[in-house]
C-alpha cells in the first residue's frame, strides 16, 4: 500500500484533525438554536411575513388612507342606499367600494387592521398578565413546598380550573351585563378566558424546571432560592408562555369577531374593527357579500400568521425535537 | 450450516440536507443453532441497528437503506416482505429490549401483553392462552403469576418487568433470541439474575442467542463467540476462550482495559480509550479507529484494513495488532 | 371505579360552590341590583318590593346567599324578561336542540379527526399529512359564524343540497316528546321526521365541528407521533403482532389519552360556538335566545345560561376523567 507523498500528508493531517478532542465545542443557547431553526422553517417565514405586513398596515396605514374611514360620504352623495339594496362596488376612487353606511371600505379595512391588532394585543396582555401572576405564584409556592406552599398552589389551581370551565362567550356575557357591551367588555372577556392557559403553562413549566438537574445543582451550591427562581427558573419557563401568547393573539382576534357578531362589541360602529365590520355586513350578504368577505379574510390571514409563527416557535423551542 | 448467516449487512440513513450516516457498514457474522453470540461495542457502533435490521424493525421510509444478506434457515430476512416478516418476528426470532419499563405498554395488563403473542403465533385463545401465559411467567421466575397477569407494568418491579418481557419473547420457543442490552437499565444484583435466567432458558430450549452489549464483562460469562463492532464494522471476532487469552485489536484491548475491576489494586487507574465514537475516520479512508488508536501507524490511513484470519478462526481487522501473548504463542 | 366516580363528583362541590358565589356577587353588582336584573327596567315598584322581599335583600348577606343557593338548587331561575316565561321552561324546550347540534359536531370532529390525525402521523410528511396539518391550522383561524354563512350560501342556497334554516321541516308535522328531534323521530318511529332532523343538523354541525376537528386532528397527530416513537410500540412490532393489533391496542390506546383531555376542554368552545352557529341557521336551540338575551340584557336568562354551561361542563369533564381512567390504569391507582 503506497500513497503519493502529498496525498499521504493530507491523510495524516486529517487524522490529526480527527484526533483532536472535541471539548471546545461551543454551547449554543436555547434561543439562538431556536432562532436558527425558525429561520429554516418555511411556515415560520410565511407567518412572519404575514405579520410584518399586518403590523406595517396597522401602524402606518391609517396615515395613508385615501378617505376618512368614518365619513359616510356615500350616503351624503346619494350613491349608497343600503335600504334599497344599493351599495356600489369597487371603483377607481373607492378601491373596495362603499360599506352599508356609505363609508370607504378600503380605508375602513386599513384602519380596522390597527383596531383589530390593538384589541387582540390588549386582550392577550390582560390574560398574560393575570395568568403569569397566578401561575408564577402557584409555581413558586409549589416549588417551595411545605404545607402553606402546597395550599396556596392548590387553591390557586382550583380557581384556575374553575375559570377553565367558563367559555369566553359566557364570560363576555357576564362582563357585558355589568359594563354594558363595548370593546372593553370584549377585551376583558377574551383576555380573562386565556388566563388559565397561561397560569397552567407557567406553573407546569416552572415545576418541570425546578426539578431539572441544573437547578438542583445550583441550590446544592448554595445559591439562594429567590435568585434561582428569578435567574434560572423563570426565564427558562417563559419560553412556552411566549409561544402561547403568540397563539393566543390568533384566538383573541377570532373571539373578538365572534363576540362582536353577537352584539357584545362596540355599539358604535363608526370606529372600524374587522370583527365588527364582519358582524355589520351580515344583513347585506345578499347584496354585497364582499363586505363580509374582506374583513373575514383579513381576520383569517392575520390569525393564520400568528398561528403559523406560534406553532413554529413552539416546534423550535421544543427540546424533544432538537437533535 | 449456521442458523443465521449475516453477510455484508449495511444500513445507511440519509436525511435531506445532512450527511449520509453509515450506521452499519458491512457487518458479517454467523450464529449456530443453540449458540450464544455477543455483539460488543460502544454506543453508536451499530450493534442495535444491526439487530433492528435483522428484525425488519427499521423505519420503512425513504433514506433508510439496508444492504447485504441475512440468511436465516434458508430465507433471506432482508428480502422478506413485511407480512411474512411479521410471521417470523415473535415466532422464530424474538427480541428483548433494554429498558423494560418503556418497552411495556403502560395501559395494557401484563397478561394481555403475553397472551397476544400466543394468540397471534400459536393460535391459542381464552383460558388456554391465559394458562400458558401464567406458566410462562412462572418459568421466568415471576411469583404468583395468575395475579400478575392482571397487573399493569407500573405495578411490577424493574426485574419483574424484564422477566415479563423475556416471557413474551420465549413464548413461542423461538429459534433465535436477540437481547439488546437486556440488563443495562437494571440494578446490579438484578442484572446477574436476569443473565442467569437467560442462560438457563437458552440452555434448556436450545435457542440461539445474540447478546448485544457494551459490557465485555457480561459477554465473558455467557457468549460462545464474540464479535467486537466499531463504527459499523466487525473489528475482531473470536471464540470466548481465544479472545480472553489473546486480544489482537487495539479497540478490544481498550474496551477491556476500561472496565473497572474489583480485583484491581487501589492505586491502579482505569485506562479509558481516548476521544469518543465521534472521532471516526470513514472506513473508506482507512481504519475508523485510527484517530483514537495508540498503535496507529502510517499504514492505518489510506486503505481500509481487511479482516486477518488465523487458523483458530480468530479474526481481526488491524494492520498493527497486539502480538499474541506468550502462552498462546507457545501452544501454536 | 365506583369510588373514583364518587370522589370526582365530590371534587365538583368546591367548584360549584365557587361558581355560585361568583354568580351571587355578579347578580348583586348588576346595574340596578338583583331586583332590576330579575324584573327588567319595567318592573313596577310593587313587584320590585315583592322581589326584594322574596330574595330577602334586606337581610344579611349570608342569609341572602343561602336563599340564592336554595333557588338555584330548586332550579328556580326566575322569569325571562322578554318572553315572560319561566327560564327553566324555556331552557328545557330549547336546550335539547343545542345538545343535538353539539353532539353532531362532536361526532363529526371525533369521527373524522382521530382517523385523520392517525393517518397523518403514520404517513408523516406525505401529502395527506401536510394537507391535514395545513387544514387544521386554517380551521382554527376561520371564525365559525363566517364559515357557517359560507356553507349555508354554497350548499343550502346555491346547490340546495341541504335545508337553509331550522331544525325540522314544518310540513313534516312530527310528534315531539323529548324535544330531541332525532330521538323523538326514532321513539315515535316517524323515520322521515328523524331523517329530516338529521338533515337539518348536517351543515350547522360541520360549521360547529370545524374548530374542534382542527384541534383533534392536531392533538391526535402529535400524540400518535409521540407514541409511535415509544419503545413499547417497537416491542409490539417485535412480537410480530398484526398491524391491526399494534394500531388499536398499542398505538391508539395510548395516543387517546391527551385527546380525551382535549375533548373535555372543547365542550366550552362547542357551547359558545353553538350559539353562533344556531344564529346563522336560525336553528331553534338556545343560540338565538341567548343572542336576544344579550341585546335585551335579559339577566335571568343569562344567569340560567351560565349555570347550565357550568354544570354541563363539569359533567363532561367528569365523563372525560372517567374515560381517561378507563384507558389509563395509572390514574386509577393515584
Amino acid at each position: 500500500m503506497t500513497l503519493a507523498p502529498g496525498r499521504k500528508k493530507e491523510k495524516l493531517d486529517r487524522l490529526a484533525e480527527l484526533s483532536a478532542v472535541h471539548d471546545d465545542e461551543r454551547g449554543v443557547s436555547l434561543w439562538q438554536e431556536a432562532l436558527r431553526r425558525l429561520r429554516r422553517n418555511p411556515a415560520a417565514i410565511v407567518g412572519a411575513v404575514i405579520l410584518t405586513v399586518f403590523v406595517l398596515v396597522a401602524v402606518i396605514g391609517p396615515f395613508l388612507v385615501p378617505h376618512e374611514p368614518t365619513d359616510t360620504m356615500g350616503i351624503r352623495e346619494g350613491v349608497v342606499k343600503s335600504g334599497q339594496g344599493l351599495i356600489p362596488g369597487p371603483s377607481a376612487d373607492h378601491w373596495l367600494g362603499y360599506d352599508h353606511q356609505g363609508r370607504d371600505e378600503f380605508s375602513r379595512m386599513v384602519v380596522g387592521a390597527r383596531q383589530t391588532l390593538l384589541v387582540g394585543i390588549v386582550a392577550t396582555l390582560i390574560g398574560l398578565t393575570i395568568g403569569v401572576l397566578i401561575g408564577g405564584v402557584a409555581g413558586a409556592a409549589a416549588g417551595l413546598g411545605g404545607r402553606w406552599g402546597r395550599l396556596v398552589d392548590s387553591v390557586l389551581m382550583r380557581i384556575v380550573d374553575m375559570m377553565l370551565s367558563l367559555p369566553s362567550l359566557l364570560l363576555a356575557v357576564s362582563v357585558a351585563a355589568l359594563l354594558g357591551p363595548g370593546l372593553t367588555t370584549v377585551m376583558i372577556a377574551v383576555g380573562v378566558v386565556s388566563v388559565p392557559i397561561f397560569a397552567r403553562l407557567l406553573r407546569g413549566s416552572m415545576i418541570a424546571q425546578a426539578n431539572r438537574d441544573y437547578v438542583v445543582a445550583a441550590s446544592s451550591l448554595g445559591v439562594r432560592e429567590s435568585k434561582i427562581a428569578i435567574s434560572h427558573i423563570l426565564p427558562n419557563s417563559l419560553a412556552p408562555v411566549i409561544v402561547q401568547a403568540t397563539l393566543t393573539l390568533a384566538t383573541a382576534i377570532i373571539e373578538v369577531a365572534a363576540l362582536s357578531f353577537l352584539g357584545l362589541g362596540n355599539p358604535d360602529s363608526a370606529v372600524p374593527e374587522w370583527g365588527l365590520m364582519l358582524a355589520d355586513a351580515q344583513p347585506y350578504l345578499g347584496i354585497r357579500p364582499e363586505l363580509a368577505i374582506y374583513p373575514a379574510v383579513g381576520i383569517i390571514i392575520t390569525a393564520l400568521g400568528f398561528t403559523l409563527l406560534g406553532e413554529a416557535m413552539r416546534e423550535a423551542l421544543d427540546p424533544k425535537l432538537r437533535r | 450450516m449456521p442458523l443465521l448467516d449475516v453477510r455484508d449487512l449495511s444500513v445507511t440513513f440519509a436525511r435531506r440536507g445532512q450527511r449520509t450516516v453509515h450506521a452499519v457498514d458491512g457487518v458479517s457474522f454467523s450464529v449456530d443453532a443453540g449458540e450464544v453470540v455477543g455483539l460488543v461495542g460502544e454506543s453508536g457502533c451499530g450493534k442495535s441497528v444491526t439487530s433492528l435490521a435483522l428484525m425488519g424493525l427499521l423505519p420503512r421510509q425513504r433514506g433508510v437503506r439496508v444492504g447485504g444478506s441475512a440468511d436465516f434457515d434458508g430465507t433471506d430476512l432482508l428480502k422478506l416482505d413485511p407480512r411474512s416478516m411479521r410471521d417470523v418476528r415473535g415466532r422464530d426470532i424474538a427480541m428483548i429490549f433494554q429498558d423494560p419499563l418503556s418497552s411495556l405498554n403502560p395501559v395494557v395488563p401484563i397478561g394481555i401483553q403475553v397472551t397476544e403473542v400466543l394468540v397471534r403465533h400459536r393460535g391459542m385463545s381464552g383460558d388456554a392462552a391465559r394458562k400458558e401465559a401464567a406458566e410462562l411467567l412462572d418459568r421466568v421466575g415471576i411469583p404468583d403469576p395468575t395475579r400478575r397477569l392482571k397487573e399493569y407494568p407500573h405495578q411490577l418491579s424493574g426485574g419483574m418487568r424484564q422477566r415479563a418481557l423475556i416471557a413474551m419473547a420465549v413464548a413461542c420457543r423461538p429459534r433465535l433470541l436477540i437481547a439488546d442490552e437486556p440488563t443495562t437499565a437494571l440494578d446490579v444484583t438484578i442484572q446477574a439474575q436476569i443473565l442467569e435466567l437467560l442462560k438457563e432458558l437458552v440452555r434448556d430450549s436450545g435457542t440461539a442467542l445474540i447478546m448485544i452489549t457494551h459490557d465485555l464483562g457480561v459477554v465473558a460469562g455467557m457468549c460462545d463467540t464474540i464479535n467486537v463492532l466499531y463504527a459499523g464494522r466487525v473489528v475482531e471476532t473470536a471464540r470466548r476462550k481465544e479472545l480472553f487469552a489473546g486480544r489482537r485489536h487495539p479497540y478490544t484491548v481498550g474496551l477491556l482495559a476500561s472496565i473497572p475491576r474489583l480485583d484491581a489494586g487501589r492505586g491502579e487507574k482505569l485506562t479509558p480509550i481516548r476521544g469518543s465514537v465521534r472521532d471516526v475516520l470513514p472506513w473508506t479512508e482507512g481504519c475508523a479507529f485510527a484517530p483514537r488508536c495508540d498503535r496507529r501507524t502510517e499504514a492505518c490511513v489510506g486503505e481500509p484494513p481487511a479482516m486477518t484470519p488465523t487458523h483458530t478462526g480468530h479474526e481481526f481487522r488491524c494492520v498493527n495488532p497486539f502480538p499474541l501473548s506468550q502462552p498462546e504463542e507457545a501452544r501454536v | 371505579m365506583f369510588r373514583f366516580i364518587v370522589r370526582r363528583l365530590l371534587q365538583l362541590v368546591p367548584t360549584l360552590f365557587g361558581l355560585s358565589i361568583l354568580l351571587f356577587i355578579w347578580l348583586h353588582r348588576l346595574p340596578g341590583g338583583p331586583e332590576t336584573a330579575l324584573l327588567g327596567e319595567r318592573g313596577t315598584p310593587e313587584s320590585r318590593a315583592q322581589i326584594r322581599e322574596s330574595l330577602g335583600l334586606d337581610e344579611p348577606l349570608p342569609i341572602q346567599y343561602g336563599r340564592f343557593v336554595k333557588r338555584l338548587v330548586q332550579l328556580d331561575l326566575g322569569t325571562s324578561i322578554s318572553t315572560k316565561r319561566e327560564v327553566t321552561t324555556e331552557f328545557l324546550q330549547r336546550f335539547p336542540g343545542t345538545v343535538e347540534l353539539t353532539i353532531t359536531a362532536m361526532i363529526i370532529a371525533i369521527g373524522v379527526g382521530i382517523p385523520l390525525g392517525y393517518l397523518a402521523a403514520r404517513r408523516r410528511g406525505s401529502i395527506l399529512d401536510q394537507a391535514s396539518v395545513g387544514g387544521s391550522l386554517l380551521g382554527t383561524c376561520i371564525p365559525i359564524f363566517f364559515l357557517a354563512y359560507v356553507l349555508k350560501a354554497i350548499f343550502a342556497e346555491n346547490l340546495g343540497w341541504f335545508p337553509t334554516i331550522g331544525r325540522q321541516d314544518a310540513s313534516i308535522n312530527a310528534t315531539h316528546i323529548t324535544n330531541f328531534f332525532v330521538l323523538d323521530g326514532l321513539l315515535t318511529r316517524e323515520w322521515d321526521a328523524a331523517a329530516d332532523a338529521i338533515w337539518h343538523l348536517v351543515l350547522p354541525g360541520i360549521a360547529l365541528a370545524s374548530i374542534p376537528l382542527a384541534i383533534i386532528v392536531r392533538i391526535t397527530r402529535a400524540s400518535v407521533l409521540e407514541v409511535l416513537g415509544e419503545d413499547f410500540v417497537r416491542t409490539a412490532e417485535a412480537k410480530g403482532l398484526t398491524e391491526r393489533t399494534v394500531r388499536r391496542r398499542h398505538v391508539l390506546r395510548n395516543a387517546m389519552l391527551p385527546v380525551a383531555t382535549s375533548i373535555g376542554l372543547l365542550t366550552g368552545l362547542l357551547l359558545s360556538g353553538a350559539v353562533l352557529t344556531e344564529t346563522v341557521f336560525a336553528f331553534s336551540g338556545i343560540g338565538a335566545f341567548i343572542k336576544d338575551a344579550i341585546s335585551n340584557l335579559d339577566y335571568p336568562v343569562l344567569m340560567g345560561f351560565i349555570m347550565i354551561i357550568a354544570v354541563v361542563f363539569a359533567l363532561v369533564n367528569l365523563l372525560v376523567d372517567v374515560s381517561y381512567s378507563l384507558i389509563d390504569p395509572r390514574v386509577r391507582v393515584r
